[in-house]
Order: structure tokens, then C-alpha cells, then sequence
């Protein structure tokens, strides 16, 4: 499954300044894990050691957050939209 | 420096105030060169607390998609402290996810808010001034 991934402008330094790349997999986990593959300096800003998305990011298939889904097993399928970005809190 | 036209500084302003007694947020998208806000989004708080904020995840995207619809980024967020001075707290420096980033605190903890702007890199803070233009600009709400 080839999908296509959206980058924040904090990650594109990253990917050789581009704003989205396409990767293959069949849930999320495929696809992160691909992108650090490809990518291993997004590695801290995406997952945490144990592997699971790091806190600080936003992982969304076409218009909703994982977190709402499956979280890092939400499937995704040919064609989707993945976009990541950077989860804004504070205090 | 930070560039804001007044009707995008009054519509951040007023999204603070309406969201009292909690803490409002926001993004702001414009040019990452100059500075410029072009557009203003408020969003919901997520974590709905007077201490803490969350930008909403998906008010964030569809602040995103529309941002680069236009041809501009997001190059900033606002949130505000409703008993605390205008500056970034120890969790808004931990959780700071971008040095390019212009980091808006509106307070209200005196009778006129305060709007002051920082950029964060590393645990480190920076305050910037904050201009306010004459012109107008395009306001959105998501």
C-alpha cells in the first residue's frame, strides 16, 4: 500500500526539504517505521524507545487522528493521506 | 519580530477572553520569512483546563490543510494564561515543538491583556516584539 505522508515544516529539514514523501505499509506502525527507516533523524520525534508515537506528535489518516483510531494499528490503505504534526500544548 | 495586523490581534485577544475561565490557544499561519500572521485560527482547547492547553488535534489539521491551501504555514501559536504573566511557562518550554516557531501568551491576569511573543529552542527563550499593523487580513474560523 503506497501512501502518502504530510510533513510539518519541522520535520522537512529531515526528508531534504520536501513536504510530503510517499512510503509503503498497511497500518501506521509500517508506515513510521519506514519513515525512520528511510528518515532516522525523525526517529526521537515520532516514537519513543519502547516504539510507541511520541507524545509530542500528531499522526492523522486522511481527516482523523490515530489516537481516535487504532492509534500505531490503524490500517491504511492506497491512496490515504497521512499528515504529521507537531502536537501544540503548553501550559 | 512578529507581525500582526490588528483585526487578527483583536480576533486572538477575544478568542482568549471568550474561552475564560480556561485557557483559550490558537495557531497563526503567515510568512515564516518576515514573520507576517496572514491568518488567525483559534481552536479548542483540548485538555478544557484553566492551567493546561491542548490545540485540538483536528482544528490543527484543518488549520494546516487551509493554511497551505493558500500558499502560507503555520508559524506560531497563542494560548493564554488567565492568572499568570505573559510568559511561557515551564511546560510551554518543555513542550515547544518548533525553534522556527513564534510562541504568543496572552495574559488576562490584569484588567488589559497582555500579548507578548517568544521563539523557544532548546529550553532557551528569546522574547521578540510584537508589531501591530493597520491593515486587515483575512480571519477564519475552523
Amino acid at each position: 500500500m503506497a501512501v502518502d505522508v504530510r510533513l510539518p515544516t519541522v520535520l522537512r529539514s529531515q526528508a531534504g526539504g520536501r513536504s510530503s514523501v510517499t512510503v509503503d505499509g498497511s497500518t501506521i506502525k509500517d508506515v513510521l517505521d519506514r519513515l525512520v527507516a528511510e528518515f532516522p533523524g525523525m526517529t526521537g520525534q515520532l516514537l519513543n524507545e519502547d516504539g510507541s508515537l511520541h507524545r509530542f506528535v500528531n499522526v492523522y489518516v486522511n481527516d482523523d487522528d490515530v489516537r481516535y483510531l487504532s492509534d500505531l494499528d490503524t490500517p491504511v490503505k492506497d491512496g490515504d493521506e497521512v499528515s504529521l504534526l507537531p502536537a501544540v500544548a503548553g501550559g | 519580530m512578529l507581525r500582526l495586523p490588528r483585526d487578527l490581534y483583536l480576533q486572538m485577544v477575544a478568542h482568549c477572553i471568550t474561552g475564560l475561565p480556561d485557557e483559550a490557544c490558537g495557531v497563526l499561519a503567515g510568512d515564516a520569512q518576515s514573520g507576517t500572521v496572514e491568518r488567525c485560527y483559534p481552536t479548542r482547547n483540548a485538555a478544557a483546563s484553566a492551567r493546561v492547553y491542548t490545540v485540538d488535534s483536528g482544528d490543527l489539521l484543518r488549520a494546516d490543510r487551509d493554511a497551505e491551501r493558500v500558499g502560507i504555514q503555520l508559524i506560531g501559536v497563542f494560548h493564554s494564561h488567565t492568572h499568570t504573566d505573559a510568559y511561557p511557562s515551564a511546560t510551554d518550554i518543555d513542550q515547544a515543538p518548533d525553534p522556527a516557531w513564534h510562541y504568543v501568551v496572552v495574559s488576562l491576569r490584569d484588567t488589559h491583556p497582555m500579548v507578548r511573543s517568544y521563539r523557544i529552542a532548546g529550553g532557551r527563550v528569546d522574547e521578540e516584539s510584537v508589531i501591530v499593523l493597520g491593515q486587515s487580513a483575512v480571519a477564519v474560523a475552523v
